[in-house]
């Protein structure tokens, strides 16, 4: 989330679309009814009336895997119908850039698309440079080569008509939904988005968020309290474990990890390091080089030297374009590639797409490492459905771990908080905390790379390890190391710190090896005034719900990002009535002689950009310091697969024909060789699309959910939702067991029949949506069912290869029917 | 010994009347005639101890009290203080308790041998000392110093990694520290699902 869960309450105007918080993030749901109760309008857009829907002011249906269509149809709607909030629009956004004339869309395609290896070479979407190589721009944003103007173009496609034949969304709805939303386009006004798995699980995933991204900047709703883009996470700590680099093409804070042809630090450095011309931009990441080395010297402490690279080599190197994703990985665990698999906390044999040919993988493997609460169906997947134990070579190790209460440490919420929790209980019978197996078992490793040697053994034995206290893991130490520490004595702005003090925040950390930090944007959250994260001040003195003294938020405890785009050039808040930040210097003379900024933590202390007589301020900065150009990105030439979102039919779709362009499904997607993928033309064999959801009183795959009885006794079994409609053709009743299949597999499933789904007109034709939970798995509850994840395809986001889940087609069929 | 919710609620009066005591609190309400004598206030002589629930990411504030005496879990609750929740919580997290006192938690390590049809009871020197031998072996076998093209890698290919969203940063960091000094790229998570 750009903004936080209190943030809500703050906004007029509330768009979730991809989600369904009243069930899934229930407790935040109180901060939406907040903001309905000071006025503010609730608008759920999904395939599926939810509880989340009876909550909304309007709720409009939408066909699973359109939603670009229909949010380019909101951006259609802004720019003609003059909804857009100009001044920021023109100032903070990258809409007044002029572009090459290189850049083209024809036919559903880019220019630069080259259909061999179905990718774009992207120097096409370039912008247009003057001899200095500054990026020329307009303001007045009418040259046809700006970013606003080719908006505009790309975008007069999406017509409501068009765009209703696409979703099947009703056209009244649709401009109800586009007048409410594009009425935040006014400086006193801020709209939100609460997006989640139901817009990132598709080959359009990210075009998604791009899309809404687009809106948000053109409305004048990013930085604003009640504004932003806010993905609702699932997991207690899913946004700390991908702070901390969890993924394989990150190392912790967002650096990128290194490929191969980078071959030494200065390389790396030099191809993640960007620059800018333009003296108004921050260009933050031109310090990457002071959290990359820190980072190192995190890792292996005194043995990085500026002479070795501080261990650069050591560390891994991804093969250059390749991805290593989730679909990659079993991939090639399915292609007998892979020897050993750790599967910690986490349970890929009901959550990854495809299912059954994850499960199938993993009998390829010689060992398995699953570290949980309960056995899970990963765990025990050599006894699942359809497999036979004396054939499977597998080794498993099953190892029991604390719960959240067993143990001591800090997990960052959604809206980037990092909370400390504290111990409670002891872990149940020999079950250890992971942070207590993790240590020992890396230290059985290094012991035998000691003894032994073996293959490339200096990363093993230098790195530090010293987590330890009592013969017990200490988060604290943990945490320390985290935030960072001085290796030497220094002075740095005028500050004497002594070898081991911590570092007060990132802005202090060095690129010569005098700092250590295991990850900068943490870097503030254990200093010398203590362990920030376990804080519970409760005030709140700005009165918008900052909390500011409550645990800690990254970055810099700043609780709303790129803030200092909700204040005007001088320094003014956009919106009075809600004020983030306010430029509070004092001036003489019609400029500003001190600078003090009040509420939140600005973005960057800067001057304002312009003086109160209007003169511009060299030494400011333009607000969205993460990007090289400072500038909030309309136009994306970032991405794989094109500067503007594009409407494309999911993998598997009804559509026989794509209404918008002449491609099919995402030139650029990624599908995986395991499993049946059926693509692209629709398979009369399963006619049904399908979408997966969840239910509150479960989480995620069920591993924890299912062994509470309270919560299984609530939600007891698989089942498959449908509209009575369908139900009546397939002649079903409510209740009854049916069998539903896609091209991968099948499960079984009680029927729901419900009015809250109903049949789809999609260009004419009638087209019926189900809903399939996917919180089950075959080893508990007994006849429970099975995971929905048997049904999803192995197709992916180009950019991202997250799964396409929320979109894919099936049969339907009572059984013994 | 373990107490379980079931078994603590049968100690403490029926099941239904013990729900309804809990309910009757939550809601400001008095207590029924009979009274605290029948059936006595679950968190009284229990120690607090303040934490966050562990199931989605709104991060809402939860209280475990502890007994004493056993040193387990009797009782969870929404923390009143904390700003996101003041107290309330979702079915899932109301029902934390019984993840703290769980009759299906795990509570000794497990094994299954190559072609084993069950599960063998092991203890933790033997279950760490063999994995540690198993990841020395395959990253032994597998591992990649030089690429086709000649480019210094140092990775291991052979193994691989997915979970970690349900630990804390701290078990985060050291999780990413160890595998990245094993070499392995293959290092996957939840928010890519």
């Amino acid at each position: 989330m750009t903004n936080h869960w209190i943030d809500i309450r703050n906004s007029d105007c509330i768009l979730i679309m991809g989600s369904n918080p009243a069930e899934n993030h229930p407790v935040a749901f109180k901060w939406v009814e907040a903001a309905r109760e000071r006025g503010a309008t609730v608008i759920h857009v999904d395939p599926r009336f939810t509880r989340t829907s009876s909550k909304a002011d309007i709720y409009a249906p939408l066909r699973p895997g359109t939603d670009i269509a229909f949010l380019g149809g909101m951006i259609r709607f802004i720019l003609s119908e003059n909804r857009c909030f100009r001044d920021y629009v023109a100032h903070y956004t990258n809409a007044a850039c002029l572009v090459s004339e290189k850049f083209a869309f024809h036919d559903g395609l880019f220019s630069g698309f080259d259909p061999r290896a179905r990718a774009y070479d992207r120097s096409f979407w370039a912008y247009e440079t003057d001899a200095g190589g500054a990026v020329r721009k307009d303001p007045s944003l009418s040259h046809p080569r700006t970013v606003f103007q080719l908006l505009k173009t790309h975008f007069a496609r999406y017509t409501p008509e068009k765009v209703s034949a696409v979703t099947g969304t009703p056209r009244e709805d649709l401009l109800r939904v586009y007048e409410c939303v594009s009425a935040t386009g006014r400086p006193d006004r801020a709209g939100t988005i609460l997006y989640a798995m139901g817009w990132t699980q598709h080959t359009v995933g990210v075009q998604n968020i791009r899309a809404m991204s687009i809106i948000q900047l053109l409305l004048g709703n990013m930085g604003m309290a009640g504004g932003g883009v806010n993905a609702l996470r699932g997991e207690s700590n899913v946004q700390g474990s991908t702070d901390h680099g969890l993924l394989y093409g990150d190392w912790p804070g967002y650096l990128p990890v290194p490929r191969a042809t980078m071959a030494t630090l200065s390389d790396y450095l030099k191809e993640n390091t960007p620059s800018s011309s333009d003296p108004l931009s921050a260009n933050w990441w031109q310090n990457r080089p002071k959290y990359v080395v820190s980072f190192l010297k995190a890792l292996f402490g005194e043995a990085a030297i500026p002479e070795n690279g501080f261990c650069y080599a050591w560390l891994p190197k991804l093969a250059d374009h390749r991805t290593y994703t989730w679909l990659d990985l079993f991939d090639a665990m399915d292609r007998g590639e892979l020897r050993g698999f750790f599967a910690w906390g986490q349970n890929p044999a009901c959550s990854g797409a495809d299912a059954g040919r994850t499960r199938a993988a993993m009998a390829k493997l010689d060992w398995m490492v699953s570290a949980n609460l309960f056995e899970t169906e990963t765990a025990a997947f050599w006894k699942g459905p359809g497999m036979d134990p004396r054939t499977i070579r597998t080794e498993v190790f099953l190892l029991p771990c604390a719960a959240s209460m067993e143990k001591e440490g800090s997990i960052t919420n959604s809206g980037r908080w990092a909370q400390w929790r504290w111990k409670a209980q002891e872990p149940p019978g020999e079950a250890r905390s992971d942070g207590d197996i993790l240590t020992e078992l890396f230290a059985s490793v290094r012991a035998l790379y000691k003894s032994e040697g073996g293959a490339f053994p200096e990363p093993i034995t230098h790195l530090a390890w010293d987590y330890r206290t009592e013969g017990r893991f200490d988060a604290h130490k943990a945490a320390r190391g985290i935030n960072g520490r001085f290796t030497r004595d220094a002075t740095i702005q005028g500050k004497a710190f002594q070898k081991g003090d911590p570092v007060p925040s990132f802005a202090l950390l060095q690129e010569d090896g005098s700092t250590a930090s295991g990850n900068w944007l943490y870097c503030q959250s254990y200093n010398a005034d203590g362990n920030q994260m376990a804080r519970r001040g409760r005030e709140d003195p700005t009165g918008i719900g900052l909390y500011p003294q409550w645990a800690w938020s990254w970055p810099m405890n700043r609780r709303i990002l790129y803030n200092r785009a909700a204040v005007d050039l001088q320094g003014r808040p956009w919106d009075p009535q809600r004020p983030v930040i306010r430029f509070a210097g004092a001036s003489e003379g019609g400029r500003y002689v001190a600078n003090q900024w009040e509420g939140d933590v600005p973005d960057g202390g800067w001057f304002p950009m312009q003086n109160p007589d209007g003169s511009a301020r060299p030494d400011s900065r333009y607000p969205f310091i993460m990007r090289a150009d400072g500038l909030g990105g309309v136009f994306g030439p970032g991405l794989l697969d094109g500067p503007f979102p594009e409407h494309y039919e999911p993998v598997e779709g009804p559509a026989s024909a794509n209404l918008m362009n002449a491609q099919q499904v995402n030139p650029l997607l990624r599908a995986y060789d395991f499993g049946g993928l059926r693509r692209p033309a629709a398979d009369p064999r399963f006619p049904i699309v399908a979408t997966t959801c969840r239910v509150a009183e479960h989480w995620q795959s069920g591993a924890m959910s299912r062994s509470m009885p309270w919560l299984l006794e609530a939600e007891p079994q698989m089942f498959v939702e449908m509209s009575r409609e369908l139900a009546r053709q397939k002649g079903i009743r409510n209740g009854d067991r049916v069998v539903v299949a896609s091209a991968r597999g099948s499960l079984e499933a009680v029927a729901m029949v419900t009015s809250r789904l109903r049949p789809f007109k999609v260009n004419g034709a009638e087209v019926h949506v189900v809903g399939l939970p996917w919180h089950y798995g075959w080893l508990w509850p007994h006849a429970g069912g099975d995971s929905a994840n048997l049904l999803t395809p192995s197709a992916g986001d180009p950019n991202t290869r997250i799964p396409e889940t929320k979109a894919f087609m099936v049969s339907l069929q009572r059984k013994d029917g | 010994m373990d107490v379980t919710r079931r078994k603590f609620l049968q100690l403490s009066g029926t099941v239904a009347a013990g729900v309804t005591v809990g309910g009757r609190k939550a809601l400001g309400l008095q207590p029924p005639e009979s009274g605290p004598s029948a059936w006595p206030d679950r968190t009284g002589g229990t120690v607090p101890t303040r934490s966050i629930c562990p199931f989605c990411a709104v991060g809402c504030g939860v209280i475990c009290h502890t007994d004493p005496q056993t040193g387990r879990v009797v009782y969870t609750e929404g923390d009143p203080e904390h700003p996101i929740n003041a107290g309330a919580l979702c079915a899932k997290g109301a029902a934390l308790d019984q993840l703290a006192a769980n009759e299906r938690r795990l509570t000794r390590v497990l094994y299954r041998a190559p072609c084993s049809d069950h599960w063998e009871i092991k203890d933790w020197d033997w279950a760490l000392s063999t994995i540690a031998r198993r990841i020395k072996k395959t990253r032994d076998d597998g591992f990649e110093s030089v690429d086709p093209d000649g480019w210094t890698v140092n990775r291991c290919a052979t193994i691989a990694s997915v979970g970690s969203a349900a630990l804390d940063n701290e078990e985060c960091w050291i999780y990413q520290a160890m595998l990245r000094a094993l070499g392995l790229v293959y290092i996957e998570h939840q928010a890519r699902i």
